[in-house]
This record gives C-alpha cells, structure tokens and sequence, in this order.
C-alpha cells in the first residue's frame, strides 16, 4: 500500500508542476502577459508596469520567477482589486465556498448512495423506477439551470426562501440543493448498477449459503465492495461541485472563491484567474490523493495494482 | 423403496394401457429434428438491434435525438425569420404577440408567422434563437465527440496494441492528464486562446477562424486537448484483451501489418464501445458547452447558444420567465435523450461497459 | 417396510425460473435420496439442473426461481415450507457448500479470518476468542500452514487450491451434516483438483458428513461416490450405485458419457465418442423424452411421451423407452408362449 500512495504523490506532483506550467502558458497568449490585459496604456505606463511584475525580462526567466513564488506559496497581487493579494482574496472568499460544496458533497453521499441502494434492493419495482426517472432527470439538468428555475419558483414566485447572500441559515437550502442535485443523481445510479452487480457476486451467494441475515450481509458484504466506484467519483465530484460553484454562486450572489473567480473572467483580473485556477487545481489535486488512499483502505487488493 | 414402487405400478399400467409395437419402432432423423425447436442464430449487430428495438425508453430517446436534430439543423431553413435579424419596433413582444406594424400587415390581409416564444429586447424572434441555439449546442456536442473519438480511440488503440515501454510512457501520461481539473483549464484556454485565434485570423488563408468565431474553435481545441483521455483508456483496455484473441494471432501469422491489424481487426471489434461512449460524450461536452457559454465563455453574439440564452435570461427572469425556460426546457431535453440513447445502446451492444 | 431416514429427500420437484424470455423449467419432476454419511454424485451437463437441485436443499434458488411442486426434506426439515429465518439457522450449520470459484466466492475486502470467524459467531456460541481459535484448528484440519499468518490475510493473496481449502473450512466450521460440493474442482488446476478431492474425502471419513458432488466429471464421481445420480434436462434420467451406472448403464445418456471419457485401462486405440447435438431448450421443453433428439436409439415413443422411472434393481432406476421396449418384447414372447 505504500508503495501505491508514493506513486499517488508523485503522480500528484507532477501533475501539479504541469497545471502550473500549463497556467503560465496560457496566461502568456494574453498580449502584453496576464499582468497587463489587453488594456490600451500609454507606452510610458507600460513601461513601468511591465518592469513592476518582471515582464520586461525574457520568458524563461519569467517562468523561473514565477514557479519560485509558487513554490513558496506566493500567487501575486490583483490587477483590479488595488492592493490585494491574490493569496489574500483566496483566504477570506475560499471558505464560503468550501463551505457549501463541503455541505453538497455530504448530501450526494448520503442521499445518494441509500437511494441508489434502495433501488438496486427494489430491482423492476415501481421505486426503483421511480428513483431511475429522479436520477435520470438530475443528471440531464445543468447546475444553472436547477439553480436559476428553483430561484423562480421559490423565491420569486412563491417568496419562500431569500434568493441573495448567506446571511441566515434558510440562505444555503437553494444554493446547496442546486449544487447537490446533479452529483446525488449522479452517485445514486452509480450506486444502484454497483450493488446490483456485487449482489450478483459469487461472495453475496457465499454469505447467504452461510446463514447471514440479509441486513447483515447487505452491511458487511456488499456495502464496502459497492461502495467502491463511489469512492473513485468523489474525486471528480470536488471538481464538479467546485464548478457548478462559479455559476451558483454567481446566480445566488454569494460572497464565495467562485463568484470572485467568474467575476475576475468577466473583468479579465488575468493574475486572479491565474492565481485561483493554481490554487483550485492543487486543491482538486490534493483531493484526489486523499480519495486514492482512501479507496486504498476500502479495497485491499488495490496493493496489487 | 414405496415411492419407487408406486412409480414403477404407474408405469406398469401405462404398459398394459396403451403402447404398441409401433411404438417402438426406430425414428427417423428428419422425425427427430422435427422436435428441435431451433433458435434461429443471429449475428451479433442484428441481435444488438433487435435488443435496442425492444428497449421503449431507448427508442423514445432515439425518436426525441431525430426530433431535436430535425428542430435544429432543418426547421430554422425554412423558419421565416433569422436569429440575428433584428426587427425594429418588435422588441420585447410576449410569445404571440404581434408588433403594430405587424397587426398593419395582417390588417392589409397578409399572413404573419406569429413570434411563436415572443421577441427580446433587440427585436429578434426569441423562437428561432432557440432553435439556433440548439443548432449550435448539438454541432458543439457532436464535433467535440468527433475530435474525442478520432484522438482517443487512436491514442488507446495504439497505446493497448504495441504495449511495453510504449503503452507505460503513453498511459502515464494519460494519467497526469486524467487528474488535471478539465473545467479550469478549459477556463483558462477559452478566456485566452481567443488572442492568439484572433491574430491568425488576420493572416491570409486563416478567415475561416472568424467565420466559425475564434471562441468555438478554442472550445473545440479544449475538448480535442483534455477530454479524449477517457476514451483513450477505454480504447486501450478493450484492444489488449482482443489482440490476444486468436484471429488477431491469425492475421499476424498471414503477413498483415500493424495498421491494417489495428483497423481491420480490433478497431471494428469494438465499435461498440466506440458507438456507445461518443453517444455518451455528446451530452457531456454540450454540457460543458452550455456552460461556458453561460459564463460568457462560449459562442459569441449574435450567435446565440442555449447557454448564454439562459444566461442573459436571467436578468428577466421576472418579467420574462419563458425566455429561460424554453432554452432550460432544450438543454434538458438534448441531455437527457442523447443520455438515454446511450443508455439503450450500451445496454443492447455493450453489456460490459455498464459501469 | 418401514420408512427409513434419510438425511436429503427430494420428491418430485419441480422448479422453473421465471425470467422475461418466458418460463424455464429448470426441475421437471426430480427426486432424489441421500442417507447420513453417504456420498451422492450428481452428474450432467451445464444447465441439467444439478446445481439447482442441491442449491434448493438450502433454500437457496434465488429469485427468479420459484418451486412450483414437490417436497424438499433435509435432516427432518421441510426446506419446501421453511422461511427464510428458519433457513438462515440451517445455512452453513447443518448443510454448506462451496461453490465452483472460489476466486470469486470469498468477499475480496474482509480477510480469511473474519469470513471464517463470521459463520462460527452465527451458529455457535462462541466467543470472538474462541471463534478465532476455532479458525485456526479449522485451517490446520484443511491442511493449511501458518494459519494465524493467514487468517490475517486477504483473498487475493492466496492461490486458487489455497483458497477452495478456506472454502472447506467455512463450510465445515459448524460440522455440518451435509456438504454440498459444486464442481468444486472445475476452476482448480488438475493436481491442485486430486488435492482437494484427496482432502474432501479425508475430512469426510474424519468428520462422518454426507457429501453431495456436483459434477460433469465423471472419473470425480467414480472414485469417491457411493450413489450416483445422472440428470438431464432437469430430470434425473438414471440412478444407481457406482458400479450400476458405470457397469450396467441402461439410460442411453448415460452410455454416452460414459463412451465420451477417456478411459486408461481398457484397449487404448478405443475412440472416444462424443455426444452429438445440442441440448434442449428449457424454454420449450419437449412432450417426449428430452434426450430424444440426441439419441442414436430415439424411437417414435421418445418423442411423444416422456419415458417413465422403471427400477432395473433395488438401488437402480432410470427413466428411458428402451428398458419399456425390452419388458414388452419380453411381455409379448411370454403371451406367445
């Protein structure tokens, strides 16, 4: 097993120097460098910005400088937000978001993974269809679309919970359920083909010929090897969440990383996108790590691998 | 022993009951295969088909995709107004509503084809933006797929078949490109690559790039870079366990080349799964399609996109609901027929890909 | 003659499997007898219902299958009638089973310990302690090394034979008066499979339980089986001691899986002679005998009805028009005479 999460890391790691890489890059076919935009400035202003943020120097020196802040943590300031770090806005508007994703991953786990496990348990019964036509109409429904038509109808139309801000608890039931929807349908179909097929293993008809109740055997046996593809999705799923974020937070006017981070595209804060993008791809990064260790303690035989 | 004994009772009245000499006489063999009711064997596509035909909600979702693609790429031909056609004194008409000088023309017995979803703001038919919005949704959804099928079946098929050092290298760096978070450099390139796009586009031979709109063609560019990855896996995974089957043995042992093994053999053998994940893909990258256009990342005005007609319904919503539905209601629907649609062939060509 | 007891007795059963395509009828009128402490083979092709008749000794036909007559009786028990509580308390205490693969019939994610502690803990009243004791002496008794070692092991870390050994020790954990063997040996390699048989008998002598061996084996059954019952298309077609089957078969099924074996001894240039055809469809089983298209002695009869259970001795039945067709011939010469 140690060995299986060193290779993790290092994976981890070289995946990380090749998003950053990658964000240098790209931010670079912006004219005149990500901190400058595309702004008309006098030549002499130019001049003095682009000898402020390095850009004057050659590219590869530029690159340097720029991995070695990374290293060290350093994300640059913000080119419309006067005098604010990249790092400091990062800080304060990250645990809002984090907050709710945080809220909407607990939801699609455990509403998801019972649905999905009811339905497998109810295979061709009229709640298993049911749970089948839910989940396949979540998925097919874009987390701006579940976001902006419950906005309507329970906040607009029928005035039941504040559409803005997060300033009581009733603030978060929209946005979460809005992020939550997609995800939970998600995991819940996945949920329910998984336990179908672990009842059909060889082992499940071992624990029955064994006398194993059924609740015990469904507990002990298939849960943990059903589980499994579930797991491997809770990786993707922070990415997920961490977009439908940007839009939700957008709509729902939520003081959170993604609203700040659709706000800097719209007015083309470069050092901002480039900063938050870093930050959120270590993040998504990081995850993915704990995820792989994690199905490492649910799934014995992923030593082998 | 009285169980046996009273079978055996039984079988001794039969005996005295009703046999005959005939009766034991030898069968024919044409007799004999008169009791063989024989399945009549089907190849495996017919079989597939006929498992596919019998799927209702696989045929439902077949017939709504052929609808869509009807609505979208033939309707809007014959549609008598233009999305981008901007009509002066028609702003902001509620569905069915006709403009004064509209209520003039029919007054003077013309025949108007009424705003079937209203006008917005700058006086366009809010009907055929849908449906163009759609158009571009779908072209969206179905190139991207293409690209991903084109780079990511020959990046797996080449990968899985030479295998070795080759197959290591190709897959490690399908890994690292696996865990990069798609969303945000799909981000990144779709708000910066429209710089260099734009400055090709001055250069002789390259106008084509304003025609097609520099955002789409990063877009484009974005799924051909990150998102073949999956297939390439699947690809992979299906072409080492068929090259060692033995047709595959034969057809090196005949002299065939490589590329002709990795085209004619096992490329076809799993055209199913190629059918069904590019089915499954399209959904997804209108998906991400819709929702960078949403974030005003996509197609650029005047075309519009089911994205960014949601989008800038928004600011309406109260007073226009309708102009966010009708494009939510689309969205809806293409993603959840063409999920279905994969659904109902996976289930019918390609049972072991189902998780 | 008094009723004697037996330990398996299965009359008349009939099971089919309900399933979209229609109604498979998996068991078509079997029965079959078992004493405590004997060996029983059970012999025939894929989709015979040989597995599904053991499997019913349990309780254990699993949706879509469905009993739709006959009586199963196990050790007093009336399988036929018991719920699934009552069941569950004879699962793995009175009657076990391994099943065919046992790289797929141990759960991957719990070690060889906990499954083999698991079945002790359900019908003993041993403690966690002791169950583990328990454990280790039933990995010795299958002729495993180190077994506190392997007990914390995992599945996969084992190889097949290893693997179909903890099989046996699950199944013999609570001294079951039964053991159900289903192809036990099919997924094991050849000299692992003489090592398991090897092992299963020596148990058996050891420990008195009867064993039920679920085959398409022959040479299995003709080492270790003291009856043995040949079934076809969901029927038993013949029923015998060892030697009645394999020196006097009269179902000609038997005969041509008998002809069908390689034989060691006997005159080797001797060809083997497969068994040509296809088996029937379940889903529209014949009126006559379901062996009759495949037979090389098929007679009209055959084809219309379905041959009755005749005894050819005590401890020999069969089912098959010839054994009918040789009593009326006979029949006919004494009329004459």
């Amino acid at each position: 097993m140690g060995k299986y999460i060193t290779k993790r890391i290092l994976l981890a790691l070289v995946t990380a120097f090749v998003v950053a890489s990658a964000t240098f890059f790209i931010m670079n076919m912006v004219p005149g460098g990500p901190f400058l935009g595309e702004k008309a400035v006098t030549p002499a202003a130019q001049e003095a910005l682009e000898a402020k943020f390095g850009l004057d120097k050659p590219l590869s020196e530029q690159y340097t400088t720029y991995m070695n802040d990374l290293l060290h943590g350093d994300l640059g300031p913000s080119l419309k937000k006067r005098g604010r770090t990249v790092n400091d806005i990062i800080a304060t508007k990250f645990p809002v978001s984090a907050k709710l994703g945080g809220m909407a991953i607990l939801i699609a786990f455990f509403v998801g993974v019972p649905l999905g496990s009811y339905a497998a348990f109810h295979r061709g019964k009229l709640i298993d269809n049911i749970i089948i036509l839910f989940s396949t109409a979540g998925i097919a429904i874009p987390s701006f679309l579940s976001s902006t038509l419950l906005m309507y109808f329970l906040s607009a139309q029928w005035g039941l919970l504040p559409s803005k801000g997060l300033n009581s608890p009733a603030c978060y039931i929209m946005p979460v359920i809005a992020l939550a929807l997609h995800p939970t349908s998600y995991i819940a179909r996945l949920m329910r083909s998984s336990m179908l097929d672990v009842m059909g293993q060889d082992y499940m008809r071992t624990a029955r010929a064994k006398g194993v109740s059924q609740v015990k055997s469904i507990f002990k046996h298939a849960l943990r090897n059903a589980i499994l593809p579930v797991v491997t999705y809770l990786g993707p799923l922070t990415a997920q969440l961490m977009t439908g974020s940007f839009i939700i937070e957008k709509i729902f006017v939520i003081p959170g990383l993604g609203s700040e981070f659709v706000g800097a595209i719209t007015s083309r804060d470069y050092p901002l996108i480039m900063g938050t993008t870093i930050f959120l791809a270590m993040f998504i990064i990081t995850l993915n790590v704990i995820v792989d260790i994690l199905y490492a303690v649910i799934d014995p035989r992923i030593k082998l691998k | 022993m009285t169980a046996e004994n009273k079978e055996k009772k039984n079988t001794n009245n039969i005996l005295s009951l009703q046999l005959k000499v005939d009766d034991f006489l030898p069968a024919s063999a044409e007799e004999k295969q008169a009791v063989v009711k024989e399945r009549e064997s089907v190849s495996f596509f017919k079989d597939g088909i006929r498992r596919f035909r019998r799927n209702k909600i696989a045929m439902a979702a077949l017939i709504a995709v052929i609808l869509i693609m009807l609505l979208a790429f033939i309707v809007p031909m014959f549609y008598p107004y233009s999305y981008d056609a901007q009509m002066k004194g028609s702003e902001r008409l509620a569905p069915m509503q006709y403009s004064e000088t509209e209520l003039e023309r029919i007054a003077a017995g013309e025949s108007v084809f009424p705003h079937l979803l209203g006008t917005d703001q700058n006086g366009r038919d809010y009907a055929i933006r849908v449906l163009m919005g759609a158009r571009v949704s779908l072209t969206v959804g179905i190139v991207a797929s293409a690209i991903v099928l084109l780079i990511g079946s020959t990046y797996g098929a080449v990968a899985g078949y030479f295998g070795g050092k080759l197959d290591l290298i190709m897959m490690r760096f399908v890994d690292i490109l696996y865990t990069v978070p798609d969303v945000l450099i799909i981000i990144l390139l779709a708000s910066t690559l429209k710089y260099p796009l734009e400055s090709l586009a001055q250069m002789p031979g390259f106008s084509w790039i304003q025609t097609i709109g520099p955002n789409m063609i990063s877009m484009f560019l974005v799924f051909g870079l990150l998102y073949w990855v999956g297939m390439a896996r699947i690809v992979r995974s299906q072409v080492m366990i068929l090259k060692q089957s033995e047709y595959v043995t034969a057809a090196k042992a005949l002299g065939a080349g490589n590329g002709r093994i990795i085209k004619k053999h096992l490329l076809t053998n799993c055209i199913g799964t190629l059918i069904v994940t590019t089915t499954l893909q399209i959904p997804s990258s209108i998906f991400t399609e819709s929702f960078l256009s949403f974030l005003g990342l996509g197609v650029q005005a005047p075309m519009p996109s089911l994205g960014s007609l949601a989008s800038a319904a928004l600011n309406g919503l109260q007073s226009y609901p309708y102009r966010l539905f009708a494009p939510a209601f689309m969205i809806f629907i293409i993603i959840l027929s063409f999920n279905l649609l994969g659904d109902g062939l996976r289930d019918a060509f390609d049972p072991k890909l189902k998780n | 003659m008094a009723e004697e007891k037996y330990l398996v007795d299965i009359k008349n059963e009939r099971l089919s499997f309900f399933t979209p395509a229609g109604e498979v009828k998996a068991l078509n009128d079997v029965s079959i007898r078992m004493r405590e402490g004997e060996v029983l083979g059970i012999v025939g092709e894929s989709g015979s219902g040989k597995s599904v008749t053991a499997y019913s000794i349990m309780g254990l036909t699993a949706y879509p299958g469905k009993l739709i007559g006959g009586t199963v009786e196990f050790n007093g028990h009336r399988i036929d009638q018991m719920g699934e509580k009552e069941l569950r308390k004879i699962r793995g205490k009175e009657v076990s089973i391994i099943f065919q693969d046992p790289m797929t019939s141990l759960n991957p994610v719990w070690t060889i310990g906990n499954q083999i502690e698991e079945v002790i803990l359900l019908h003993t009243g041993k403690n966690r302690k002791e169950a583990h004791e328990r454990a280790k002496e039933l990995l010795t008794l299958v002729g495993i090394n180190e077994p506190e070692k392997r007990l914390k092991q995992y599945p996969h870390e084992l190889s097949g034979g290893m693997r179909q050994r903890v099989m046996i020790a699950i199944a013999l954990a609570c001294e079951p008066k039964l053991l159900i063997a289903d192809e036990p040996t099919t997924a094991l390699d050849v000299t692992i499979q003489a090592q398991i048989l090897e092992l299963m008998m020596e148990l058996k002598k050891k420990l008195g339980m009867g064993i039920m061996m679920i085959t398409h084996d022959l040479g299995v059954v003709a080492s270790m089986c003291d009856h043995i019952a040949v079934m076809y298309a969901g029927k038993v077609v013949e029923y015998g001691t060892a030697d009645d089957i394999f020196y006097e078969p009269k179902h000609e099924y038997t005969r041509g899986l008998l002809k069908s074996i390689p034989k060691l001894h006997e005159e080797a240039y001797e060809r083997l002679v497969p068994i040509e055809g296809q088996p029937v469809d379940m889903l529209n089983p014949p009126k006559g005998c379901p062996f009759a298209n495949r037979c090389n002695s098929c007679m009209k009869i055959c084809l219309d009805k379905m041959p009755p259970y005749t005894d050819i001795s005590d401890t020999h039945y069969s089912a098959c028009w010839l054994i009918q067709k040789a009593e009326f011939e006979k029949k006919q010469r004494e009329g004459e005479d």
